[in-house]
């Protein structure tokens, strides 16, 4: 059965697309089919995600091709863990799009591009093999490159070419570096790289193809100092667009990065991920400075994306120490912080979607008196907030006490004091949003008294906001449940970061066992 | 643009381009060719008939809506794989049969073909659509 669980997630978003493609003609019909699409894909998502955590590790040789010279899929729990994050994301977005994207758009293929989308999500954290990861990361990118791009404003238009160009720039530099792995050693399976790169003679051939490798997944995670197409890029496309790409294309830079600094360059630790936990820090501080000049709902929240990263590659960073109590705690906080970061960060760009409906704008200078007129969605913007910075009891804060707690026990004191830091000036700037948007009055309210209220109003009676709501408050209960329900999440990550730290299951899932025998039988 | 000797010449290429995408298309799955270079060569033709003759006529000779090409040769693709995974084999696996009999000779007909002619068609509606609604503005 793991056959069928394994090529679903990428199935169900072709599929969908194919026959949303068709039904052009009707736009109800093209929501009707990118809805089911999305819910069929959680339920297909969640299939997989029990079987790889009753079961241990899957994987599948498409066509029956056997590892390493064909196409594999692997799911490991870290993988699809993600995959069903993918998929909930999938329809909370969809769900918003219903009430929020123009005609337009929607005619012009809209949710079929999403589904592609999706596809290329879920191929990244299913492959098992460098290549596919950047096959699916093309389909990733081509896809949004049209999702930011469709609609044709001039800012859309600006932030696309800065986007499409720094992406194709690193998807070069990604292929080169395929070129010279695959000249090195021979393969480009995971499995394989992990057992042919550990005992190869030249390390510092192997160290230099893993930074070729950090900068090409560097730039699509957005770290220091390879960020800057995100915040040129990421305001410009619809709420529901915008939420989609910070809560899953960043993350899927995260994910290579931990895969391949976990599964395959672990030999030269003490260099690689020095410059991991170092550049961490300055994506940290970079971002969140970043995010302090800023007066603009989403440039400021594109700027914390950043800051929010180098929390993630911190947890990996921490692999340096040595330490096998801290070092799995690390990879675990990383994990953890990138599922809250998913939820948090998406229904922060949610919300400002709806700001943009009631208010007409994104600036800071133009929104306010949001409280006075909606106080519920001030209240879910608080708890999305709070999360993100990091307060008890919401997620955000679970993910930074792990975080913090193995960098105390690895005795990086200097990272954990940046980290410290960069919440608390998170804070700050989630604070200059609620005073902006939500606490002061609204700018024309002196003017006219009723003229600045009743747009508010009216707007909350707007068809279509009901279905911009019910993700955010979903979202909203998801963020404070993976705070209050740590517990579950917490085993769950550790078990995740076990499995990760052990690369001998996944090779184990993957390879045969004689090709093993014969690989480690010519090493010796 | 109207030119006599490109309109005459269109009328003759067309088929003959044709023709040898489909050539192109059923070697692709052990020699060179494919469903990409096929559906490239087959594009190219519906190309020279929109220089030849305007846009308007070569989305007539293609009949079918160039988006609902895409859609179909998407979703034929996926399909192709579908058998593998009703018999509980691996996605995609791939098998042949032989059509024919002994006296005229046998051809393989399987299922890596029904995957080249969804590529086919969606490298044809593709590059079309975009070469059509370029010439278009």
């Amino acid at each position: 059965m793991s056959s069928l669980a394994l090529i679903l997630p990428l199935l169900i978003p072709l599929a969908t697309a194919g026959v949303g493609i068709l039904a052009w003609r009707s736009r109800r019909l093209q929501r009707a089919i990118g809805l089911i699409g999305s819910v069929v894909l959680v339920i297909a998502s969640v299939w997989l995600f029990v079987l790889v955590r009753e079961e241990g590790i899957q994987s599948l040789q498409i066509a029956n091709w056997q590892a390493p010279f064909g196409i594999t899929l692997v799911g490991d729990l870290l993988s699809v863990a993600l995959v069903l994050a993918t998929a909930v994301m999938g329809v909370c977005v969809i769900v918003y799009s219903f009430g929020s994207v123009d005609r337009a758009r929607e005619s012009f293929f809209y949710y079929p591009l999403m589904h592609v989308l999706l596809m290329g999500i879920n191929g990244a954290f299913l492959t098992g093999d460098l290549f596919n990861l950047y096959v699916w990361f093309e389909v990733m990118l081509i896809s949004s490159f049209v999702l930011l791009a469709l609609g044709g404003e001039r800012a859309q238009l600006e932030g696309a070419l800065k986007y499409v160009t720094l992406n194709l720039a690193s998807s070069v530099i990604f292929l080169t570096g395929i070129g010279v792995v695959y000249g090195v050693a021979g393969t480009l399976n995971f499995a394989d790289l992990a057992l042919k790169l550990s005992a190869f003679e030249e390390q510092g051939i192997v160290t230099t193809l893993s930074m070729i490798l950090f900068i090409t997944f560097g730039v699509k995670a957005a770290i220091f100092p390879l960020f800057f197409w995100l915040p040129a890029s990421y305001h410009t496309p619809p709420a529901a667009v915008s939420a989609i790409f910070a809560g899953m294309l960043t993350k899927v830079g995260v994910y290579a990065l931990i895969r391949v600094f976990t599964l395959i360059f672990n030999q030269d630790i003490s260099y690689t991920h020095t410059l991991i936990l170092v550049v961490a820090g300055f994506t940290m501080v970079t971002g969140v400075l970043g995010a302090a000049a800023q007066h603009e709902f989403r440039r400021i929240l594109s700027f914390h994306i950043i800051s929010q990263i180098g929390y993630m590659i911190m947890g990996l960073g921490l692999m340096v120490s040595g330490n096998p109590a801290a070092v799995r705690l690390a990879i675990a906080g990383a994990f953890f912080y990138i599922i809250h970061n998913i939820v948090a960060k998406s229904n922060l760009f949610l919300i400002s979607g709806v700001a943009n409906k009631l208010r007409g704008s994104y600036e800071l200078s133009r929104l306010g008196g949001l409280y006075a007129s909606n106080p519920a969605l001030s209240l879910l913007f608080l708890i999305s907030a709070f999360a993100l910075a990091g307060v008890p009891p919401l997620s955000g804060f679970f993910g930074k006490l792990m975080l913090v707690r193995a960098g105390l026990e690895a005795e990086a004191y200097v990272i954990v004091a940046v980290a410290l830091g960069v919440g608390l000036l998170t804070l700050f700037s989630m604070t200059k949003i609620w005073a902006e948007a939500f606490w002061k009055p609204a700018p024309d309210e002196s003017d006219d008294e009723s003229a600045g209220e009743s747009p508010g109003k009216a707007a909350v009676r707007q068809p279509g906001m009901a279905l911009m709501m019910a993700p955010i408050i979903f979202l909203a209960v998801l963020a404070v449940a993976l705070g209050v329900f740590f517990e579950p999440v917490y085993n769950f990550s550790i078990d995740m970061a076990d499995q990760i730290l052990d690369p001998r299951a996944y090779i184990e899932a993957v390879l045969p066992p004689e090709y093993i025998e014969q690989v480690r039988g010519g090493v010796k | 643009m109207n030119s006599i000797i490109l309109q005459t010449a269109t009328r003759y290429l067309l088929p003959l381009l044709l023709l040898f995408s489909l050539f192109l298309l059923w070697r692709g799955h052990n020699e060179p060719g494919g469903g990409f270079v096929g559906g490239l060569v087959a594009a190219s033709a519906i190309a020279l008939q929109a220089i030849a003759f305007g846009p308007a006529r070569a989305r007539q000779a293609v009949r079918i809506d160039l988006r609902a090409l895409i859609a179909i040769g998407l979703i034929t693709a996926l399909v192709s794989g579908i058998p593998a995974l009703m018999r509980g084999d691996s996605y995609m696996q791939a098998y042949w049969m032989d059509l024919g009999h002994e006296s005229i000779g046998y051809i393989k007909v399987g299922t890596p073909l029904i995957f080249d002619i969804g590529v086919y068609l969606t490298v044809i509606g593709v590059a079309l659509l975009m070469i059509i609604t370029v010439a278009e503005e």
